[in-house]
């Protein structure tokens, strides 16, 4: 066993830890290898976090994976040379990379609910590479990994590993994973992601624990993320990438205070995006105390109450459980409400789907979060689109095609897209067509459940765009659910901020915005990650100061 | 109460109520075969008088309800009643006493083939998984769908042929009494064995592949693998133990067949098992006897599946260890 004070000694910092050279990975779809990765260079020294950003499709996590010597099925890489720590991974045979993989270089993976083996404790799977390898005892291991879940923070350190993944929650999930990366004190780390699919609130745990733990051990690390944010808190150097290139380099203070690139400074825009409020009284739909449960026993929905303006946006914020989609499932009849009413345009909405006319139906509209799931990959767009325009407005044959060309011009797509299918379209001209689908039968009111969550940054900003526009043009009112509070500022009137099914505060964005806040919507505002490299720090200096005062 | 003894309470229940409505459906079924007892016995020159004379001996004059009520208050104190072949006579031979020894052979039978197919069929699985798409997991895949596919008294009397004629390995036949010692046992059932073997070894070895790959592509087998797992440990500690579910109950549904579906195999072999004695009382119309075996049928097809049960909530911890 090698001792944690030798380990130490063996570090050098500032020596090159990997050093990656004219990288190039292909990925196989439908039996055609087309290039994912197009000559990368990157550096790495001991005990130094890299930073690697771009937008889906660009390649960061592929070459994350490669950092270690692995290509995920379905990829190969093709040039180039990985060399870690005087070892050719290119070169070397699996039994020499197996050796290196989790002693050495360790993985943290972006879901750790579909990482972690939901067969096997949480303890068994932390210690599982340092006792293989006769790193560690098995009882020396447990105890370094219960040391390693208290600096960690992890509640109850000493009996969570007893506990299985299902058990514990996604962000002491994320934790217990950075764990069993750290638990052969390896040299590097790769984050993908660790942290995307946490709420924010808990988001800023996380990171905290991640850098803490990064930094008390030295190790190197390369964090892959989307969220630019998000990686100014964890790193040393940025590295933007787009298309499977390199756009710049640059250590982290330098690159947010003045990015050289064109495509960097657009994704630093995005965040600017943000609309002027406008409050109304002309209330079209009107919710009032309902509550709803699906199991009849827990209520999802606690007497809520939120009303929505016409022509106007109300977001709806909240972490994932608090309810916000099901608010939408009670408001389409989905889900009737237990108890309390819903007024659409003065009169009570029946509280079940089957209990309303085509009418009412036809008013108001829905738009889902992944259009993947939600666009009939067989129908083409001259169906999608049509089909609410004949079951709504019986209009069809040519007058229909009519239509639905206007609509496609109104979402700014060309109407040669009649005849494609949804798999032909990329995220962002799919959610195109469900937006144009939901306006087909004029409602007066669009429900968008997390519509652009799923989406990158400056596609996100497009659709935030569109919508807006449409509003402008339609008189339609959003009901906008997001958890992402840059969306809600880009784009709400008024703000709902949803906790544990109860509605914590309804105001002009102006008001919810601004302080003072009721505690959980200054916990959620102040969790959003910013572009200052600082914000993690300050944030906690002063969480923990307000703590000592308590 | 913990949830999964309240999960195997419910079920068990539910077997035995199922149970019961198979004793019905069996009972109701076999009142409507054409034919009874006393003419199969008495043969086509029997007069009217003498069936049913006969009948009245044999009480199949009263109402069906009262002799289903009176077969199935007998059964749960354990008496399935008399088989109506020793009637005539003098002998009156239980039902018990005649499928006691039957129902052991087809058990030994049953117990010798799943201690070799089982274990066999999960080793080449997983063998199977592991090279995926190499020569061995197409040979093996091909070998195993051709047994599958050959019925059984063919596979039967090839390896007669071979192992008993050809080679004089093994008899022949497999004639067996409640005096073979163990091994003599063995050595006899080992053709009828190997027989069943070869039928039911591609259904759980497929399954246990099939499950297996299904699970390959998951996030945590990724995760094991770039933890430095090899790939033989990372299926067998990683992804079996969430694949026992679909395979525990192949198993289970294989386990079943070789109790309540071997009938062929026996006959040619001219082993005594339940099948045979099942097949020659349903022609000689010996309802004690047809019923009683159906009813071990069922409950032992209940029993199986209630087991595969019991092995997919063991092995799932959401189940084993709720929240």
């Amino acid at each position: 066993m090698k001792s944690d004070t030798q380990h130490d000694t063996q570090r050098v910092k500032g020596a090159d830890l990997l050093q990656i050279r004219g990288l190039k990975i292909e990925g196989n779809s439908d039996g055609v290898w087309h290039p994912i990765v197009k000559g990368v260079d990157l550096t790495l020294k001991r005990g130094e976090v890299l930073g690697l950003i771009g937008e889906s499709g660009a390649g960061k996590s592929t070459i994350g994976l490669a950092a270690m010597g692995f290509a995920r099925p379905g990829c190969r890489i093709v040039d180039g040379t990985i060399m870690f720590d005087g070892i050719d991974l290119r070169t070397a045979s699996e039994a020499e990379k197996r050796k290196l993989w989790g002693a050495r270089i360790a993985y943290v993976a972006q879901s750790a609910a579909a990482a972690f083996n939901p067969a096997h404790k949480l303890i068994d799977q932390t210690i599982e590479t340092a006792v293989r390898d006769g790193i560690r005892t098995k009882d020396q291991a447990v105890a370094d990994s219960i040391d390693l879940y208290r600096r960690l923070q992890l509640p109850n350190p000493d009996h969570i590993g007893d506990r299985y993944p299902h058990q514990v929650s996604g962000g002491q999930l994320q934790r217990a994973m950075t764990a069993m990366a750290m638990s052969c004190r390896p040299d590097l780390i790769i984050f993908d992601e660790p942290t995307t699919a946490l709420d924010v609130t808990t988001q800023v745990e996380v990171l905290a624990a991640m850098r803490n733990i990064v930094e008390q051990f030295h190790t190197a690390a390369i964090y892959i993320t989307h969220d630019l944010a998000v990686v100014a808190q964890m790193a040393d150097r940025i590295m933007v990438l787009r298309h499977g290139l390199e756009v710049e380099e640059a250590p982290t203070r330098e690159m947010l205070k003045e990015p050289k690139k064109d495509y960097t400074k657009t994704l630093w825009a995005v965040r600017s995006l943000a609309k002027d409020e406008s409050i109304s009284d002309d209330v079209t739909l009107s919710i009032r105390n309902v509550d709803a449960s699906y199991s009849g026993v827990v209520k999802v929905l606690d007497n809520v109450t939120v009303s929505l303006p016409r022509g106007r946006t109300v977001a709806v914020v909240g972490e994932s459980g608090s309810g916000k989609s099901t608010l939408a499932r009670a408001i389409t009849g989905l889900l009737p409400p237990s108890k309390g009413e819903i007024l659409f345009n003065g009169k009570a909405l029946p509280k079940a789907l089957k209990d309303r006319d085509k009418d009412t139906l036809r008013r108001i509209q829905m738009i889902y979060q992944s259009a993947d799931t939600s666009l009939n990959p067989k129908q083409t767009i001259r169906d999608i689109i049509g089909r609410p325009l004949e079951f709504y407005h019986g209009v069809h044959g040519a007058a229909r095609d009519r239509r639905v060309a206007e609509l496609l011009d109104s979402i700014e797509l060309n109407e040669n897209y009649i005849d494609r299918l949804p798999t032909e379209l990329s995220g962002g001209q799919k959610q195109r067509i469900s937006i144009a689908r939901a306006l087909a039968a004029q409602p007066d009111i669009i429900i968008c459940d997390e519509v652009t969550s799923a989406l990158d940054q400056i596609v996100q900003e497009e659709i935030l765009t569109l919508l807006m526009k449409l509003q402008k043009d339609t008189n339609v009112s959003y009901l906008f659910i997001t958890h992402d509070i840059a969306t809600v500022r880009a784009i709400s009137d008024e703000i709902v901020v949803m906790h544990r099914g109860k509605v914590v505060q309804q105001g002009p964005k102006s008001q919810v915005l601004n302080p003072p806040h009721p505690a959980y919507t200054e916990l959620l505002l102040s969790s959003v990650p910013q572009m200052d490299p600082d914000w993690l720090t300050n944030l906690l200096a002063a969480r923990a100061e307000a703590k000592a005062k308590v | 109460m913990h949830p999964v003894l309240k999960t195997v309470l419910q079920r068990l229940g539910l077997g035995l109520l199922t149970l019961f409505v198979v004793s019905v459906v069996i009972f109701a079924s076999l009142e409507m075969l054409p034919g009874g007892f006393a003419e199969a016995i008495l043969g086509q020159g029997a007069t009217p008088e003498t069936v049913a004379a006969f009948n009245h001996q044999v009480g199949l004059d009263r109402p069906a309800t009262v002799r289903y009520l009176e077969w199935i208050w007998n059964i749960l104190h354990g008496d399935f009643g008399y088989s109506y072949a020793g009637l005539g006579g003098n002998i009156k031979r239980s039902v018990s006493e005649l499928i006691a020894p039957r129902l052991y052979n087809t058990f030994f039978l049953a117990i010798m083939t799943a201690v070799v197919a089982v274990p066999l069929s999960l080793f080449l699985g997983i063998m199977a998984a592991l090279y995926r798409n190499s020569w061995y997991d197409r040979i093996v895949n091909t070998i195993t769908l051709t047994t599958i596919a050959t019925p059984e008294f063919f596979i039967a009397y090839l390896l007669m042929f071979f192992f008993a004629i050809k080679h004089r390995w093994f008899y022949s036949l497999s004639t067996v009494s409640e005096n073979t010692p163990l091994l003599e046992h063995m050595y006899r059932a080992a053709l009828p064995a190997l027989t069943l073997t070869l039928v039911i070894v591609a259904h759980m070895m497929r399954m246990t592949r099939a499950s297996l790959i299904n699970l390959l592509a998951s996030p945590y087998m990724e995760m094991a693998q770039l933890k430095g797992v090899p790939r033989r440990e990372a299926i067998v500690k990683h992804a079996l133990p969430n694949a026992w579910a679909p395979i525990a109950t192949v198993i289970a549904f294989n386990l079943a067949y070789l109790v309540v579906g071997v009938v062929v195999v026996e006959v040619v072999y001219v082993y005594p098992g339940i099948g045979q004695l099942m097949v020659d009382s349903v022609s000689s119309r010996d309802m004690p006897v047809v019923q009683a075996c159906a009813l071990i049928f069922a409950a032992t097809y209940i029993l199986l599946n209630l087991s595969a049960d019991i092995v997919s909530i063991v092995t799932n911890p959401r189940l084993l260890h709720p929240k």
